[in-house]
């Protein structure tokens, strides 16, 4: 009895030491995405230097958002740029995976690339971007490289052609993100257990099968959590196009992104479209989160 | 023995040798391919703006010093930039790993009713961005009459669930319960044992957790670009997009480059020097057990 009334005593500081987290939590993030909802509902925005509003007008910010059509083209954009990076990234990370967590292989100097692969996902995004902005521009360094060992004869415009802006942008995140999936599919890797391996080699399986039958397979719960945050991740994708492009989206807004529209309204203060975009991305996270939730949450109970 | 294996090996798949030379080729020009870029940026920070307009070259040039006394003197506020980043970014990683670890502590160490509800409810919340935030956020930072300061851009940091649930998982793994129980024992209180004997334990999860929050806070760009509007607040993501959106053409752009290399450069060293623990970090952060 004296014992369990010790342990309540104890077990009250539990919520003592919540406090901090639970204040800032409903105060900065619980109460912004309750306002932004509430925000969605609203006609509110500058016209010039009038405001017009805040008056309800139920879900018209929603219809106006889907049939304006904008929201389609910049969705687009982003899950093809999203795509462009993801495939690249994917293969090239479980390769390396493969290679840094094979035994038979014994590479060495895996630190050294190990450090050299993560490196670039430390980098400022933004710094990162304008780096290749100044790179690529048409009398940058790239130009003048290509131009110098004879491969073309004018400078190209990267950044106004459609393709290779999306593809600098993709490459750009590829080269931040490939780096931090290889350690955290080589982690998986060296996860599994190494007598299936060896079982593998004494029935005489080449390093093509057992990648494909034990490897693959087996990993298809961090494969999943992988997918799925760089796909939230991709969602999320604003700093490189927004700086490479000095947020016009250009070339003819190919390279606009959703969170690029909504920082557009924010910083022009049409809160009624920001807030119901902001609604509409959340509930995509959510979905996706959920997906997330289920899959380590599965693999958690094994553990 | 080990060569008939090997034998064995050359009529169903490639020879370990051919394999390894193919993995070293890929390495390094991978390698190539995360380091070009940096080199590029180190070279052209140190030529003038007259030599950068004539060309490509892999040979550094002896303008370093100038295009920096240029900069510094020019109209973009550097060293404000680099003190407020400095400012923002380590007082938000202190905060975020000090209470992240405490909430850790809360839930690992204690029962109570409301903690079935409240760890499934701190990974739920996990990933939802800031962006989807951003509009009642900036709201109530105008409302709270709080534009230009550091403190929305800090004190959010304290309810941070991925630093949280890394330090979650490393206390399952270093941080036995009869160790606090003994330290009840011997008369310490709880809050006391909190900062005197849990924090010192979680050391190198600290360390971690410090570098990434920092990091974070230094990269980021989005919510402070909404928040400081004021030139002598803003911080350096804010400065370089300041920066594309300058007329560039008319730009110097040896100034340019030593703006990206003095942003870049201080992290690529820390890291360097931390790396070991860094990439570890990532993978333990990454396997859930």
């Amino acid at each position: 009895m004296k014992n369990n009334s010790k342990a309540v005593r104890y077990n009250k500081w539990g919520y003592i030491f919540l406090i901090p987290f639970i204040v800032v939590y409903v105060v900065f993030q619980l109460g912004p995405m309750l306002t932004t909802i509430y925000n969605s509902f609203f006609e509110n925005y500058m016209a010039g230097l009038t405001q017009v509003g805040p008056t309800f007008v139920g879900l018209k910010n929603y219809q106006k958002l889907f049939t304006d059509g904008d929201i389609w083209i910049y969705a687009k954009n982003t899950i093809v740029i999203w795509l462009m990076c993801f495939i690249p990234q994917i293969v090239l990370s479980l390769l390396l995976g493969a290679w840094f967590s094979d035994v038979q292989l014994k590479l060495r100097g895996t630190a050294f690339f190990k450090t050299v692969i993560y490196l670039p996902n430390l980098i400022m995004a933004s710094a990162f971007a304008m780096l290749f902005f100044t790179l690529f521009s048409d009398n940058g360094p790239i130009n003048s490289l290509l131009m110098q060992i004879g491969f073309i004869d004018t400078p190209y415009s990267f950044l106004s052609h459609a393709g290779s802006a999306r593809g600098i942008i993709a490459f750009l995140n590829c080269l931040m993100w490939f780096g931090n999936t290889t350690i955290l599919l080589m982690a998986g890797m060296m996860g599994i257990d190494p007598s299936l391996f060896e079982a593998a080699e004494v029935d005489g399986a080449t390093s093509t099968q057992v990648f494909f039958q034990i490897t693959l397979p087996l990993l298809r719960p961090i494969l999943v959590y992988t997918l799925v945050t760089s796909l939230l991740g991709g969602l999320q994708l604003f700093d490189v196009p927004q700086i490479l492009t000095n947020g016009t989206g250009d070339p003819v807004r190919t390279t606009m992104t959703m969170v690029m529209f909504l920082n557009r309204h924010l910083y022009n203060k049409n809160y009624g479209m920001a807030g119901a975009l902001s609604v509409i991305l959340f509930i995509i996270t959510a979905i996706l989160s959920l997906v997330v939730f289920k899959v380590t949450g599965n693999d958690k109970r094994k553990g | 023995m080990a060569d008939s294996k090997q034998n064995s090996q050359v009529g169903k798949g490639l020879n370990v040798h051919v394999r390894r030379a193919i993995a070293y080729t890929v390495l390094i020009l991978i390698s190539f391919f995360c380091l070009f870029w940096f080199y590029v940026l180190f070279i052209n920070a140190t030529r003038s703006n007259g030599e950068l307009q004539s060309g490509f070259t892999l040979v550094p040039s002896s303008h370093l010093w100038q295009n920096w006394v240029n900069l510094v003197n020019g109209t973009i506020p550097v060293w404000a930039g680099l003190f407020n980043s400095l400012i923002v970014s380590t007082f938000s990683a202190i905060l975020c790993v000090y209470f992240s670890t405490m909430t850790a502590y809360a839930i690992h160490a204690y029962d109570f009713k409301l903690k079935k509800f409240i760890y499934p409810f701190i990974l739920m919340v996990m990933m939802i961005p800031s962006q989807v935030t951003a509009l009642g956020f900036v709201k109530l930072v105008d409302g709270m009459g709080l534009e230009d300061s550091f403190i929305p851009l800090i004190v959010p940091s304290i309810a941070a669930p991925v630093t949280f649930f890394y330090m979650k998982q490393y206390m399952e793994s270093t941080l036995p319960l009869s160790l606090i129980e003994a330290a009840r024992i011997d008369g310490s209180g709880e809050f006391h044992t909190f900062n005197r004997i849990v924090l010192p334990l979680m050391k190198p999860a600290v360390a971690v957790q410090m570098i990434f929050g920092f990091v974070s806070s230094w990269n980021n760009y989005f919510i402070p670009s909404l928040i400081l509007h004021d030139d002598d607040k803003k911080t350096l993501p804010i400065l370089i997009a300041q920066l594309r959106s300058a007329d560039w053409l008319k730009f110097d752009m040896g100034q340019v480059y030593v703006m990206i290399a003095f942003s870049i450069f201080p992290v690529i060293i820390v890291y360097l020097i931390l790396s070991k623990h860094i990439v570890s970090g990532v993978a333990l952060g990454g396997v859930k057990e």
